[in-house]
């Protein structure tokens, strides 16, 4: 229990996802603009890398290792993630159109979430089990939503700001992101 | 400059199209490994090979692809020749695999990678897609290894492992920095290109430009969707 706690902690807070990984950076810097949309990709995010992560070590762990064939990990991931997101889409769509249109918009940005297909590879390389693989990948994606989140509300109020001229866009929020992370160092010590 | 010559094509992709500083493809390799000129030029390099040999693969092969199951057999093409050079560096080039670690695996996300292969290779003859592969390739190597060098003189005053000077700011080394230096081209580029008339891109470019590969996300995402609804009403 306490192991999986510490998983949890270590790659929600101490190595964010986004902030200290680069992994999913691209809606990161993409799906930030507004605080409502943002909580809508971190959800669809959760729920994707919960079920990915479950899948892939399931996989990972009772299917490629019994076979020795774990050389094909990069392959079989990518495409096991991919059919999973059309799945979800196909299912939430029938079972719960409510589900599905808060989070189908960006159900299919998921799928080149880097996030995703990194966390399923973190999951082998650190040897997690399935279920501290499966915890790994739930923290992972409460880890990015939180980093979404706050950037969406620090860029709600860059808006009114006066922003010199070459720095607006892009450049802006990569300096916050750079700040964010900064901030985010100061978890380092909740665990070693 | 004629299209489609080889020289053309490299010039467009290490120039025009630049896919770091002008399309700002692929953000996440070139944030996370570029801690040092060295480990920039190699992931550089290790994604040109993907990129040509996925590009000729998928060139060579574009008749006999059927355009409904197109982005799956693309996705497959890259895995393989990923964890093909993956093991070769993994024999060949320890210390690189060792400092790239995640990031080899994961090109096969890099949307530069997938983006091309939708873009270019799959409408273009094999000799044209190499080179282009080449091209957008050294662009890649050339952005990663600008940024790493840039990183590696301010975080540890070194150039390459040459030391310049003694200390530096770490800062520029972790996490933070990448994001400092990278806002700081952007920025640059943006002053540049303010004073600058408007020009026009070439269309053919994947048409990623401010969201990076977010939009391109959304391209091969919506080529897939409309797939599906294609393929919907085939079934």
């Amino acid at each position: 229990m306490k192991e999986l706690l510490m998983i949890a902690i270590g790659s929600a807070l101490v190595n964010n996802v986004v902030l200290s990984q680069f992994l999913g950076l691209c809606p990161f810097l993409g799906v930030s603009k507004k605080m409502d949309t943002a909580a809508g990709m971190g959800g669809a995010v959760i729920f994707v890398l919960t079920l990915s992560s479950l899948c892939t070590s399931i996989i990972y762990n009772l299917v490629l290792v019994k076979l020795g064939m774990e050389y094909m990990q990069t392959i079989v991931f990518i495409l096991v993630i991919a059919a999973l997101v059309q799945l979800v889409e196909m299912f939430l769509k029938k079972a719960m159109p409510a589900l599905y249109k808060s989070l189908g918009v960006y159900l299919p940005l998921i799928t080149t979430n880097c996030a995703v297909l990194g966390v399923a590879l973190l999951n082998v390389q650190n040897e997690y089990g399935i279920l501290a693989g499966t915890v790994n990948g739930f923290a992972t994606a409460v880890g990015f939503t939180i980093a979404i989140v706050l950037m969406a509300g620090i860029r709600e109020k860059i808006e009114y700001n006066d922003v010199p001229k070459p720095f607006r866009g892009m450049p802006i929020v990569l300096l916050t992101a750079g700040l964010m992370s900064i901030a985010f160092f100061g978890f380092s010590g909740l665990i070693r | 400059m004629k299209a489609n010559t080889p020289i053309e094509r490299l010039y467009n992709g290490i120039i025009k199209e630049n896919p770091t500083f002008v399309l700002m493809l692929g953000m996440c390799p070139t944030l996370a490994v570029t801690t040092s000129a060295v480990n920039g030029l190699g992931m550089g390099l290790t994604t040109m090979v993907i990129l040509t040999m996925s590009n000729m693969m998928i060139s060579m092969l574009r008749k006999a692809i059927p355009d409904s199951v197109r982005m799956p057999a693309y996705i497959v093409v890259v895995a393989s020749f990923v964890t093909i050079v993956q093991f070769l560096l993994q024999g060949f080039l320890p210390s690189l695999y060792d400092s790239l670690g995640i990031y080899i695996p994961l090109i096969v996300v890099n949307c530069i990678i997938l983006g091309r292969a939708e873009a270019y290779a799959s409408k273009n003859a094999v000799v044209s897609s190499i080179f282009d592969g080449i091209g957008m390739g050294l662009g890649f190597t050339v952005g990663l290894t600008c940024i790493g060098i840039v990183r590696e003189i301010l975080g540890s005053g070194k150039i390459f492992g040459f030391q310049l000077f003694e200390g530096g700011a770490t800062i520029f080394v972790l996490a933070p920095g990448a994001f400092f230096v990278l806002a700081m081209l952007v920025a640059t580029q943006n002053k540049i290109k303010a004073g600058r008339p408007e020009q026009k891109t070439s269309s053919e470019s994947g048409g990623c430009s401010e969201a990076g590969c977010l939009s391109c996300g959304n391209k091969i995402c919506e080529s897939k969707r409309m797939l599906d609804e294609k393929g919907g009403k085939n079934a």
